[in-house]
């Protein structure tokens, strides 16, 4: 079974994220990079159902050259393929990210045969615009499901689950089909060493979609007024005890 | 010329991110002179009427069809888009939940259109033209954005608008929309539901106590288990406690957990990174038990403790329990 995560590149997550002073872009010089929460899910999950089932797990990110550490972090857990769209380091919006990626997908269906299963996150930590798998699904013209946190696969049906208010609901779907999954869906793997040598081996299929500008056009970036509290300090170490037990009975919470 | 917005509702109340969604979208009508049109999937109870007519809301529309009896994001969707071509509706916007930002995608892939995720503000200033502001970095940052789209797809940020009634409540007027939905539509919907493990819900608890990587271990959540226990509260953890695989990703808070509420916070042992403070920002009181007085999370509390939370949270934990006691 043929399994494609997709994934991005983004600053390190609880990162403190500063503005460049012409308020366009993130101040990327002190960050480490990462590939975002959701989409480190996807590709273990990927890597997962693989090793159950045989295939192959391929890995796709689009990004700028840079984005290549995050496909070899991949291809350290398990990624066999390795597909690079490199940008320029402009921003893409979802509507040209997912048109680039289903162009990939075709091409590589073309030569390679389908994909039964497209992972993606849920959302992307940085851009949060919750909607490329679904983009890509209705692209290919197949059935799509969001935020899912347990999967499984019988014959060719997937079965997925994710929260509703305090419930699990559950999705039926024909394969072949697209779903972003969240994190919490498993506990992505450590890379092994022989994994890490792998990877620094590993091949990197990179083609440069051309750019499309989003009907959305940032103006300007800039911090939320964060209501800063000034914490009363009720004590240090035990000395505080007393005052910690007089907050709570205060507040009504002690029964 | 209306701002259509889908209202999700459940045993016969409007659900509360709704009614944030519907005081947004009120406001965008107001910055062209717009009505505000809700549409709902599924019979419209008389307690969800008065609501809506309470958030201004002129007409409301019943969305019905034997397909839709459990949830199915592309029927959604393509009702919705329907609805919002018949009105016309310049802009449609949906509570940015896990239902409203899927629904609102799969409008955006019907349509060919821009769907704007997690709105905090958004005002019309031409045709086809609306101002607004979104969160992006799981709310660090706010980005201002101008979108040029017809209509308008937008979601909103879970804890932006405060759900605010109209000044005037509407005359609410109620109609019934059946959408034509193929089979392809409806092949994907909810099939079944469990309730999960009974226990303190930690979206919705009053109460939460939160262990971070101070606590040092798996079998350090002991004392914090127990302190939860004695004031009815929801533990939660931050990012770094589930990474390490000490608890479960289902008490995770942050921004790619829950987000929480509570009236309070106990955040113990937790410094407090931008991951975790996104899902806590709404909790009414936090305290903060913490070794480091620097820690991001101290400019977060309104009371702090500093020191280590293995030795404060027993001694509270024996204090609470000879309180009771005497």
């Amino acid at each position: 079974m043929n399994v494609l995560a997709c994934i991005k590149r983004v600053p390190d997550v609880g990162a403190k994220i500063t503005v460049t002073p012409d308020a366009q872009e993130i101040d990327t010089h002190l960050l480490g990079f990462t590939v975002s929460p959701h989409e480190e899910c996807a590709i273990e999950e990927a890597v997962r159902i693989v090793e159950l089932r045989g295939g192959t797990v391929s890995v796709l990110t689009l990004g700028p050259p840079e984005a290549a550490e995050q496909l070899r972090d991949a291809a350290a857990i398990g990624a066999g393929r390795l597909v690079l769209l490199e940008t320029d380091g402009r921003e893409w919006g979802p509507i040209a990210t997912a048109g680039a990626i289903v162009e990939a997908v075709r091409r590589d269906e073309s030569a390679n045969g389908s994909y039964e299963l497209i992972l993606f996150g849920n959302e992307a930590a940085d851009t949060g615009d919750y909607q490329i798998a679904v983009r890509v699904a209705h692209a290919l013209n197949r059935p799509c499901v969001t935020g899912v946190k347990h999967l499984e696969i019988k014959d060719t049906t997937l079965r997925a689950k994710r929260e509703f208010r305090g419930g699990d609901e559950l999705f039926e779907l024909a394969l072949p089909s697209v779903v972003s999954v969240k994190e919490g869906i498993n506990l992505p793997r450590y890379p092994s060493l022989p994994g890490r040598m792998r990877a620094k081996r590993a091949v990197i299929e990179q083609t440069t979609p051309p750019w499309h500008e989003d009907t959305v056009r940032k103006q300007a970036l800039r911090d939320p007024v964060v209501e800063r509290r000034r914490a009363e300090i009720l004590g240090q170490g035990l000395e505080a005890v007393p005052a910690l037990l007089g907050l709570l009975e205060e507040l009504g919470v002690l029964s | 010329m209306t701002v259509l917005c889908l209202v999700e509702h459940e045993t016969g109340e409007v659900i509360d991110a709704s009614l944030r969604a519907l005081s947004f979208a009120r406001t965008l009508g107001e910055s062209s002179g717009e009505a505000l049109v809700a549409a709902l999937v599924g019979e419209i109870s008389t307690p969800t009427l008065e609501a809506l007519a309470a958030f201004g809301v002129s007409e409301a529309y019943g969305i019905e069809s034997d397909g839709l009896n459990s949830y199915a994001p592309l029927g959604w969707a393509r009702a919705l888009v329907g609805l919002a071509s018949s009105l016309p509706a310049t802009a449609v916007v949906a509570a940015g939940t896990d239902r409203g930002n899927e629904v609102m995608a799969h409008a955006g892939a019907l349509t060919g259109l821009a769907m704007v995720a997690n709105c905090l503000s958004a005002s019309r200033s031409g045709e086809t033209t609306v101002h607004l502001s979104r969160q992006r970095w799981g709310g660090s940052l706010i980005e201002d954005a101008v979108v040029e789209s017809l209509p308008t797809l937008l979601t909103v940020a879970f804890d932006a608008v405060a759900p605010e009634p109209a000044r005037m409540p509407a005359s609410i007027e109620v109609q019934v929309h059946r959408p034509s939905l193929s089979e392809q539509d409806l092949s994907v919907k909810v099939s079944d539901w469990t309730q999960q493990s009974t226990g303190i819900s930690l979206a919705e608890a009053r109460v939460v106590v939160g262990g971070g990587r101070g606590v040092g271990s798996a079998e350090g959540f002991g004392p914090i288990d127990e302190l939860a226990g004695l004031l009815g509260a929801a533990v939660g953890v931050s990012r770094a406690v589930t990474s390490a695989g000490w608890r479960s990703h289902d008490q995770q808070v942050g921004q790619t957990g829950t987000r929480i509420s509570p009236d309070l916070y106990m955040a113990c042992g937790i410094s407090g990174a931008s991951q975790h403070l996104a899902g806590c920002q709404s909790a009414k009181h936090v305290v903060a038990i913490n070794t480091d007085r620097d820690a991001p999370i101290i400019s977060r509390a309104d009371h702090a403790v500093i020191g280590d939370l293995n030795v404060i949270i027993p001694a509270l934990v024996k204090a609470i329990r000879e309180r009771g006691s005497s």
